[in-house]
């Protein structure tokens, strides 16, 4: 966490944090439902959104490097 | 059930329930703090860091009910139960980007609860009174299921003890839990669940990881275990000309309970306590793990169906007083050894009592600051403050325990059902007002007012069996979780009466300032 940030942080949306909008892709229920391509067994449906999750933890630690290298962010 | 008792099962569970009561009463040094002011007790001090945090989160949103309704859901409805995975990955975002705003606000000003906030941010007594009764209203059911949960376990370890009182039924074991979690919500406040959530995610890691090793060898594989369930409940069904289907019920179900999440006393209690805004940005990204263990935990459902616990005679009793809620604790004395039963289920059982606790001081808060501080002794000690909320802990859960005790399950299900239709309303007050202030009080008061009504006649219509409401929409049926369907209205209503409303522009009082926010 640091020291606080002297005077007041900016705090502003960059095109970075449109990444924050992939996760979203986990409500396209028709996308996913599906059973193929199976991963050892498990349809489509079970492994996609599990997986998902990676990609979501992803993302944000991404914007939040990136909120950190610009210093200000949301 | 039937069969001598497991003796090493009960030991074992007994002698975890033994410790986190000890380190519930510990809590109360840890970190010390003046445990007679409101934030330090009921806030933990505002103190958490990344890691007490992400603990309490967890605690907080993945409960013990969960543990059992969801693999429960996927056991007797199939797919559909899933949606619980989409439902923990947005509202990762969410929290990124929406709740250091709250945080930093309260910070600022001293806000304890979302009420609070909404009382400086909108200058409306009443609207912060909506928002504070719609959060206990809510909450009082989600603490009666924890119960459920430790109710269910104490069954699946053979522990019949009960006695009549006035016609009630008390279950000794239960009502033994419950007395102890309240004696040291008492005492120690927020820091007990954030101390007991450490060994609650210790152990129930330990038995997700178990769960996905050892069930999965003793059924054959996670091919077999797939194949074993019926393939017409596998997947949604497909959507249909004019008909959405279960994909639009899944989808929505995903979308409400997400945005629902962060607006239980709960959770908004979990988030102010933390140390920083970066304390919740940095659990936003850590979070998800439990995500991962809980999809983990859903499919227990599944090798459930695989294990054929359903016709063993041995659960009949199991399943026929808990339905499918029965499915985790059979599969778990079916496959593993008795001292690996007692950490399971001693794990579902703290599993309760952490977010049970968290629940109550959340009540708790919203009481004393938002109803007894407002309404009857505005010029209350911070001692005084401290102790009513202590005392409202202790009313809350025994509101909870009555609930259990006096009715059938099935109510406590249908108001949770409802609590969700209904806290969702507050979204447009909290959420939106840590952007703008330009939503009218009075049309936010009255769209609050449609929302709850229309969800709660949406939920009726279905006999409250059920959360997915048919909207039918240019031809177009479309099946709609009744929470997003209302908050719709409540939106449509707070927008357009905000127009007229402020077109007779008087100014508004407003005590935070945007530098607040950031």
């Amino acid at each position: 966490m640091g020291a606080k940030m002297a005077g007041r942080p900016r705090r502003r949306a960059r095109p970075y944090h449109l990444l924050l909008l992939l996760p979203l892709l986990a409500l396209c229920v028709p996308f996913y439902d599906r059973a193929e391509p199976s991963l050892a067994g498990i349809p489509f449906f079970y492994w996609f959104q599990m997986a998902w999750i990676a990609v979501t933890v992803l993302a944000i630690f991404i914007v939040y490097r990136l909120e950190r290298r610009s210093g200000g962010g949301l | 059930m039937s069969g001598p008792l497991d003796v090493v099962a009960i030991a074992v569970f007994i002698a975890l329930f033994a410790f986190v009561t000890i380190l519930g009463f510990v809590a109360a040094q840890w970190r010390r703090g003046d445990l007679t002011k409101l934030h330090e007790w009921g806030l933990g001090g505002r103190r958490f860091g990344t890691i007490v945090s992400w603990f309490l989160l967890g605690g907080d949103l993945y409960t013990a009910y969960t543990f059992v309704a969801l693999p429960a859901l996927l056991f007797g409805a199939g797919a559909m139960g899933f949606f619980a995975v989409p439902y923990t990955v947005i509202i990762w975002p969410a929290l990124f980007v929406v709740f250091p705003r709250l945080w930093s606000v309260s910070h600022r000003h001293g806000y304890v609860t979302a009420a609070d906030f909404v009382r400086g941010r909108f200058g409306s007594r009443a609207l912060a009174l909506t928002v504070a009764v719609t959060g206990i209203v809510a909450t009082m059911p989600y603490i009666a299921l924890q119960l459920v949960g430790i109710e269910v376990v104490i069954a699946g370890l053979g522990l019949h003890l009960s006695l009549s009182v006035a016609g009630f039924t008390i279950e000794l074991p239960l009502l033994i839990a419950f007395v102890i979690l309240a004696a040291y919500t008492y005492t120690s406040g927020l820091r007990a669940p954030a101390m007991i959530a450490v060994v609650k995610d210790v152990l129930i890691y330990g038995t997700v990881l178990a769960v996905v090793i050892l069930i999965p060898a003793k059924l054959g594989g996670y091919a077999h275990i797939f194949a074993s369930v019926d393939p017409a409940k596998l997947l949604l069904p497909p959507s249909s000309p004019g008909n959405f289907g279960a994909q639009s019920g899944y989808a929505t179900l995903a979308l409400g309970s997400a945005l629902a999440l962060f607006l239980y006393p709960h959770s908004v209690t979990g988030i102010l306590s933390s140390s920083g805004r970066d304390v919740i940005k940095r659990n936003a990204i850590a979070m998800p793990v439990y995500a991962f263990a809980l999809g983990l935990i859903s499919l227990m459902g599944f090798m459930a169906i695989a294990a054929g616990v359903k016709s063993m005679p041995a659960y009949a009793d199991g399943f026929k007083a808990f339905g499918s809620n029965f499915a985790v604790p059979a599969l778990l004395l079916h496959t593993f050894p008795s001292w690996m039963v007692g950490v399971a289920f001693a794990a579902i059982a703290i599993g309760a009592l952490v977010p049970a606790a968290i629940m109550s001081i959340a009540s708790a808060n919203l009481f004393t600051r938002n109803i007894y501080k407002e309404y009857f002794n505005p010029a209350c000690t911070d001692a005084q403050e401290s102790h009513m909320a202590k005392i409202v802990s202790l009313i809350v859960k025994a509101g909870g325990l009555i609930f259990v005790f006096g009715f059938p399950q099935n109510y406590a299900i249908v108001l949770q059902l409802l609590g969700g239709v209904w806290i969702i309303q507050t979204l447009p007050a909290v959420m939106l007002g840590l952007y703008t202030r330009w939503l009218h009080p009075s049309a936010l008061l009255i769209g609050w007012l449609s929302g709850i009504t229309a969800g709660t006649w949406m939920a009726s219509t279905l006999s409250f069996k059920s959360a997915t409401y048919v909207l039918h929409i240019f031809g177009t049926a479309i099946p709609c979780y009744a929470a997003v369907a209302a908050l719709a209205m409540n939106l449509a209503v707070s927008v357009v009466l905000s127009v007229v409303f402020n077109a007779f522009g008087t100014t508004r009082p407003d005590e935070t300032l945007a530098e607040d926010y950031v």
